[in-house]
């Protein structure tokens, strides 16, 4: 496949291949509520623009469309952005912006078993949705941190205490600051996870 | 949010894609972040979605990368890959041993893994 060159270019969609030699994805994803900008923080650490694909999700049985009545399944698609990091030659790591709202953890499993872990990115605005991620990730028994995004008009401002305790966080779950659109900060946040999930893991290591 | 309107205009054009066939595929072997790569070129006459997924895997491509290049649902594609799949036409690179949803990643790979991060 050495002869690249007849390939019509117009056709090609603008993108970045990966290394030939990459041969694991790994995967992290990033709960939030809408606009509490999920988007924003993958696009401030990707290697590439993010992309958006969706996936089937079949509403039979699973009582979220209860109030239509409907005797026969229905079928919605819920939709997802990710980004992109070349860690080294071999490994790559796909970042999830996953929405937080209910019918979207019926499909956890089916897209997301395998993560290394989870970022709960919070609005101090609208606190009731990160409660819920929260709930549902220690389900999964996913690990996770939770990362504030300062919004510049956020009028009443909270510190991280208040917000541990609003949350009612325990004090081992690692909470943090952030400004989503700043490529560093986008960059601590996902070594903070890490970094924590390299300690349960080790912690574990050594009690087995 | 970039957010494209869901495809929800042709229902009919993805029921042909798979010939009919709507079962979740096997999701153990390809999971989002299995990396696909191309074994041969397209050929004359190979079904339109096939020979973009050829072209696409000519450099490792993740799954969730081919659905959001095709604009297809993820389980569409896993049906298209497997057929590639059972063909021998592309080969596919699984994620690190399909770990059980509750285990903990190794400390090794997450080691690596900060590494990496911290070198961007």
């Amino acid at each position: 496949m050495d002869s690249a060159i007849s390939e019509a270019p117009a056709q090609a969609p603008e993108r970045t291949p990966l290394a030939d030699a990459a041969d694991t994805g790994l995967k992290i994803v990033i709960v939030g509520g809408f606009g509490v900008g999920k988007t924003t923080l993958v696009r401030s650490v990707s290697e590439i623009r993010p992309l958006n694909t969706e996936e089937y999700m079949t509403q039979a049985g699973v009582g979220v469309d209860e109030t239509t009545g409907l005797a026969h399944k229905t079928t919605t698609t819920v939709a997802f952005d990710f980004g992109r990091i070349s860690l080294n030659e071999t490994k790559v790591l796909y970042l999830f912006g996953a929405p937080g709202q209910e019918r979207f953890w019926f499909l956890w499993d089916r897209l997301f078993s395998g993560t290394l872990g989870a970022v709960v990115l919070v609005d101090t605005r609208r606190m009731s949705d990160s409660w819920y991620a929260i709930d549902r990730l220690e389900h999964h028994r996913t690990p996770f941190v939770v990362a504030v995004n300062r919004f510049d008009d956020d009028a009443a401002y909270h510190s991280l205490d208040e917000i541990r305790q609003a949350l009612a966080l325990p004090g081992h779950i690692p909470l943090l600051d952030c400004d989503a659109r700043v490529r560093s900060d986008g960059k601590r946040v996902l070594i903070t996870l890490v970094d924590h999930l390299y300690k349960l893991a080790l912690a574990q290591e050594t009690t087995t | 949010m970039t957010r494209r309107p869901v495809d929800t205009g042709s229902p009919d054009r993805l029921y042909t894609v798979t010939g009919g066939r709507s079962h979740t595929a096997d999701t153990t072997v390809f999971d989002l972040v299995t990396l696909v790569v191309s074994e041969c070129d397209p050929t004359p006459g190979m079904q339109s979605e096939h020979v973009r997924i050829l072209t696409l895997c000519r450099h490792p491509a993740a799954v969730v990368e081919i659905a959001a290049e095709l604009r297809m649902p993820i389980t569409v594609v896993r049906i298209l890959l497997e057929d590639l799949l059972a063909a021998g036409r592309i080969t596919a690179r699984r994620p690190r041993a399909a770990a059980a949803a509750a285990d903990l990643p190794e400390s090794a790979l997450l080691k690596e893994v900060l590494h990496g991060l911290r070198n961007l």
